[in-house]
């Protein structure tokens, strides 16, 4: 099993740590993984992305120009990604922002509208509510194990945000919803 | 089992310096490597090995810092990134000249100039051929992957007093910023033992050691000049490295380093996917480059591609290892953009036309 995922939004949203959660959260289960980002000017104040690379065999290129899942938080990444994702994969996004909504009918396309939920308690959970809603719609990894990587993630002194971080997972395991029937 | 941490390729060859028994790291930041500087600064070994963590005011002060710990026998790094190195070069045609070990890191970027601060691989020409003036050479070693990044610290530092001669871990913007799993490798001392050449004050019964890369005596400089190029023959014989992957049937091989081979292994297990004989020849170190290896692992191709993001600069290499009798292209994007194995396998399926 190999899952190749980019993750792409705005920088500030969340992009890349959530890269690291998956990746962490993949050794946890012990799997090869690779998360490479986009470190380049736009990183600085525009958009950011992050490919993650989960796998029972090891990682060759960490670089890719298709993907079996996108996770889309802006509508440049939709542009950019939407026709990157392999046929018969998976695009989740949020739709808060979007003007142009994806297209595509030969991959399976899902909704978590993480933003204004995150709006409600506390902006700083967006991205695991995205990443809940990830999880929900590919259940590759075990939940206990994206607990480790989050440990692993988080630096200790932000440890008492774990059970605010779960709770936001399983907010959007239950908010995604399948946009189209493939 | 040991731990096995995330960590990017820039953390993990800060980390592998502290535990190869590092004495000192001298150095300057600059995109894509600042995390080397900000790793060793937020560890500060000082309080645990007693590495000395400095920021220099300048590449050039940096490479001076190193010249002058090396020259007292220590186990010395800098780091930076193409600009930075070009700045450091006249110090490396020092320190070659004055048969000086340590360990100097490059995590290329896009060129020529300031260029681009993405990743690129047009560095290798400045790396293999020397850089500065002078004839001399460095030793190269080309890590693939965050573990090797831990690794060739102290395999570089190894070789750097095997040879009495600077060694590059020529990496690029991929591999310094990609994170991988890594097992850390264990804790070294430091080194307590006097080298014998070194300038570490005399001592009664024997003659003063002196440091220098000058002779006004052109004879005698002749002369240091034929024992560089015979260590440089040694180099050759007796350290070259490199890795070749489903190369014994293969019709078609891609010769790849750094970034560029792990992307190119993508390529070669799609092309295999499709019924193509691929294959992937990796050179570990530049210089000395595998050149025997190559022409062994290719004695059944059709064609070698030299993929590099490099408009081809390594392709030379590789058509001197095979004596230009087998077909080789080149392929790569550059001036800082990445290519894709997609981009790659179409260009080992232009060898079928």
């Amino acid at each position: 099993m190999t899952e190749e995922i980019i993750i792409a939004g705005f920088g500030g949203q969340g992009v890349l740590s959530m890269g690291k959660i998956l990746a962490y959260s993949g050794i946890m289960q012990g799997m090869e993984v690779s998360w490479m980002p986009s470190y380049g000017p736009e990183m600085r104040g525009g958009t950011a992305n992050v490919t993650v690379i989960l796998s029972d065999k090891p990682v060759s290129s960490p670089v890719l120009n298709h993907y079996d899942t996108a996770i889309i938080l802006n509508q440049q990444s939709m542009d950019k990604f939407e026709p990157m994702v392999k046929p018969g994969g998976i695009l989740l996004y949020d739709n808060n922002g979007i003007t142009r909504h994806p297209e595509r009918a030969d991959i399976a396309i899902y909704c978590v509208e993480a933003a204004v939920e995150a709006a409600k308690t506390d902006p700083r959970i967006f991205n695991m509510i995205v990443l809940g809603g990830y999880l929900a719609v590919r259940p590759i990894l075990k939940l206990e194990n994206v607990a480790a990587g989050l440990r692993k993630t988080l630096p200790e002194r932000h440890h008492q945000l774990i059970p605010l971080n779960r709770q936001a997972i399983s907010t959007g395991m239950e908010l995604v919803k399948e946009v189209n029937k493939k | 089992m040991k731990e096995l941490r995330l960590m990017k390729g820039n953390e993990a060859i800060a980390e592998a310096a502290i535990r190869a028994g590092a004495d000192a790291y001298f150095g300057y930041p600059i995109t894509p490597q600042s995390e080397i500087l900000e790793y060793l600064a937020d560890q500060n070994p000082v309080e645990t090995t007693g590495m000395v963590v400095l920021q220099a005011e300048s590449e050039v002060a940096a490479i001076n810092m190193v010249y002058g710990a090396a020259s007292a026998g220590r186990r010395v790094m800098t780091s930076s990134s193409s600009p930075g190195i070009s700045l450091m070069t006249e110090g490396i045609s020092y320190l070659a000249g004055a048969e000086l070990p340590c360990v100097i890191v490059n995590v290329a970027r896009g060129g020529p100039g300031l260029g681009t601060i993405q990743p690129s691989q047009a560095d290798y020409f400045q790396s293999t051929r020397g850089g500065g003036h002078g004839d001399y050479r460095l030793l190269v070693l080309a890590p693939a992957s965050v573990q090797e990044m831990a690794d060739f610290v102290a395999l570089g530092f190894d070789l750097a007093f095997k040879y009495r001669n600077p060694v590059l871990i020529l990496s690029d913007g991929v591999i310094g910023q990609m994170m991988e799993k890594v097992e850390l490798p264990e804790f070294r001392p430091r080194r307590k033992e006097n080298e014998s050449w070194a300038t570490t004050g005399k001592t009664p019964g024997r003659e003063r050691n002196i440091i220098t890369s000058l002779n006004l005596d052109a004879c005698i400089h002749e002369q240091h000049n034929i024992k560089l190029q015979a260590k440089y023959r040694r180099m050759e014989e007796e350290e070259t490295r490199c890795e070749a992957i489903l190369c014994d049937d293969a019709e078609y091989i891609a010769v790849a380093y750094g970034a560029s081979a792990r992307i190119s292994r993508k390529a070669v297990e799609q092309a295999r996917e499709q019924g193509i004989r691929a294959g992937l020849f990796r050179p570990v170190t530049l210089f000395p480059f595998p050149a025997r290896e190559l022409k062994t692992a290719a004695k059944n191709a059709k064609g070698l591609l030299s993929v590099e993001m490099s408009a081809g600069q390594m392709i030379e290499d590789v058509r001197l290892a095979v004596d230009c009798r087998i077909p080789v292209k080149h392929f790569g994007r550059y001036g800082g953009v990445v290519h894709a194995p997609g981009e790659v396998l179409e260009a080992i399926k232009t060898f079928q036309v």
